[in-house]
């Protein structure tokens, strides 16, 4: 692979050797992003997941259609642009492509926002165990474990059934398992960043272990993470769409793409459209997330290709 | 007498290993080293791989505390104080490590890691002052200023080592700790940061606590030299006395092992080889830990541990029985 160079060797030639010049150096983030710029499968889902983001944003505009409206002249139709319902219509009477897109906001919605929670915990929690390490990270990891013991789909029908159904409590529930497997890793990455000498020379400095927690290790191991939250957000949509399946996930009229396969499986045989459209959509999106974490990988690790 | 810069009175670091579920051995990484260093003056040690010379460096910064003995800094006491009250006294002392690359934090630029001991030592200073010492200490070391937004990668092995001094010296200490800081060059590039380190000794004052395997380059910087084995001290002496007349029996093989640049004398020379491996430091032979691989062991070697003394036929410290 060559680099592109975005300067004319002259002009690096010049920076050189004017001593007033600062040179720009070029970090490692630029570097990978460089090269997940050649990758042309990640670009394509880099691409791809963007237009499905402004559609599920903006796309409801399109439709003369409200989500929850019923429109009993037409139940369950096909598709067709004569009536304005482009993807055909519900067993009630609701657009099926406005209810794809607005169940693909509450999808993509949980699946951000569980990880962004499962981010921050996890870092946190990990970094902080790996790096003190001792009875600190032999408590803090056995925390871990427990709560790995704990089942999850009892742990999730039994707050559903305590508080109710609520799509915050998908967020709590998702989140709070979710971030147990971030802080596993973050801490193995920890443990063997704190050896490296460039940490010792800041705690030779007296550097306070909270700067370099955040300073030195954090930064050189969102490499990973990186790579670890694009698989995880597939992840955590199809947890959120197996929970709809159950019946346990968001509440009607609201939905998501997993509430909208569960309907539309069940009418299958009469009305395929129910199924094949946000089934669709709910595949592409976890393919483009695949795609993009394969890429990043690749992009952060070259040695490792 | 003024008082020395660094003074180490029997200093131990020991590891534990865990053995078994309930018990632990102590890994004794440094075992009883004593010396003392003068300010602007250079100790030299060397010693063969695993024998506790960056143990040793460490523990004096306090990254792995000493399991007993004392160590004074500038007249104060650093053994048992705490992290906060030790904060004040990291300012004197400043590491270089081996791996110059690896010492350097990747996502950091250049200026970045070089203001990383100012931003800790002195925050009254403003970002653009900052600024303007990173570039003054860039330039002490042979870096031109203006690559002060690079990152590490972009550098050599010799350029990153002159980064590694410049940000040690930012805070202008009074003693730098060189741990192994030219095993990890070309021999071409160890000559110029060899020959750095000593025109910033003489500059800025030092004082070196220069640790290295290989024998010809710590002749050229130390004053003096002080010879490691399985974390004890071998043989403390002035470098002319120890090239010339090394007294321990260990001190004479490594000596004989240096080839000399010249093929003549080269095939002439006598050379002792030490036969057998080293011991491992978890159960070191009783007595003399080097009677193992001595020439001159005798039975007496295996009964008690020789203590640092003055030699009879030289005026280096000898920690041998037959010296």
């Amino acid at each position: 692979m060559t680099d592109v160079q975005t300067t004319s060797p002259a002009d690096a030639v010049a920076a050189v050797t004017d001593p007033t010049q600062d040179i720009a150096g070029r970090s490692l983030w630029q570097d990978a992003w460089r090269r997940l710029r050649a990758n042309r499968a990640a670009l394509t889902a880099v691409a791809l997941l963007s237009v499905m983001t402004l559609l599920v944003l903006f796309g409801p505009m399109l439709s003369p259609y409200d989500f929850d409206y019923t429109d009993w002249d037409n139940v369950s139709v096909a598709p067709s642009f004569a009536s304005g319902h482009y993807f055909g219509t519900d067993f009630v009477g609701r657009d099926l492509f406005v209810r794809t897109l607005e169940g693909g906001r509450i999808s993509l919605l949980i699946g951000v926002v569980a990880t962004l929670v499962s981010l921050v915990i996890g870092i946190s929690w990990g970094a902080t165990a790996g790096y003190l390490g001792g009875r600190i990270d032999n408590v803090m990891m056995r925390i871990v474990d427990i709560l790995y013991a704990m089942p999850f789909m009892f742990f999730v029908i039994l707050l559903m059934v305590f508080f109710g159904r609520n799509i915050l409590l998908i967020f709590i529930a998702i989140g709070a398992i979710n971030w147990l497997d971030m802080a596993r890793i973050v801490r193995g990455q920890t443990i063997s960043l704190k050896q490296r000498e460039f940490v010792e020379a800041a705690v030779a400095c007296g550097v306070s272990s909270r700067r370099i927690i955040f300073r030195h290790i954090v930064p050189n191991l969102l490499g990973v993470v990186a790579v670890y939250v694009t698989l995880t957000i597939p992840q955590v949509i199809l947890v959120e769409s197996f929970l709809s399946f159950l019946g346990l996930g968001v509440q009607e009229p609201y939905t998501s793409w997993g509430a909208l396969v569960n309907e539309g499986a069940q009418q299958m045989e009469s009305a395929v459209w129910m199924l094949i459209f946000p089934a669709s959509f709910l595949a592409l999106t976890l393919f483009c997330f695949n795609f993009i974490g394969d890429g990043l990988r690749d992009a952060l690790d070259p040695k490792d290709r | 007498m003024s008082t020395p810069l660094l003074k180490l009175e029997d200093v131990r670091v020991h590891f534990p290993i865990a053995d078994g579920f309930w018990h632990s051995r102590a890994l004794k990484a440094v075992d009883g080293v004593s010396f003392e260093l003068e300010a602007g003056s250079t100790l030299g040690v060397v010693g063969e791989s695993g024998c506790g010379k960056s143990t040793l460096a460490r523990a004096i910064l306090g990254i792995h505390p000493p399991t007993s003995g004392r160590i004074w800094l500038d007249g104060t006491e650093l053994t048992g104080l705490s992290r906060r009250a030790m904060q004040p006294h990291r300012r004197t002392m400043q590491i270089v490590f081996q791996d110059p690359l690896a010492s350097l934090n990747p996502r950091m630029t250049v200026g970045e890691a070089i203001a990383e001991p100012l931003r800790v030592f002195r925050p009254e200073l403003s970002a653009a002052d900052r600024r303007r010492k990173v570039r003054q200490s860039m330039e002490l070391v042979g870096l031109l200023p203006n690559q002060i937004n690079r990152y590490p990668h972009e550098f050599s092995g010799g350029q990153c080592q002159r980064i590694g001094i410049a940000r040690a010296l930012v805070v202008e200490p009074k003693l730098l700790l060189c741990d192994e800081p030219v095993s990890a060059l070309d021999v071409s590039i160890q000559a110029q940061i060899v020959n750095l380190l000593m025109d910033l000794q003489k500059e800025m004052g030092l004082a070196l606590l220069f640790i290295a395997h290989d024998l010809s380059v710590v002749r050229h910087i130390s004053d003096r030299v002080m010879v490691m084995y399985l974390g004890k001290t071998m043989e403390l002496a002035d470098r002319d006395t120890l090239y010339s007349q090394p007294q321990h029996p260990y001190t004479q093989a490594l000596i004989g092992a240096v080839p000399i640049p010249d093929p003549v004398r080269e095939r002439e020379k006598e050379v002792t080889l030490l036969s057998g491996e080293l011991p491992s430091p978890l159960s070191p032979p009783s007595g003399c830990v080097f009677r193992t691989r001595c020439p001159i062991a005798q039975e007496v070697c295996a009964q008690s541990v020789p203590a640092l003394k003055p030699a009879e036929r030289s005026p280096a410290a000898v920690a041998c029985k037959f010296a």
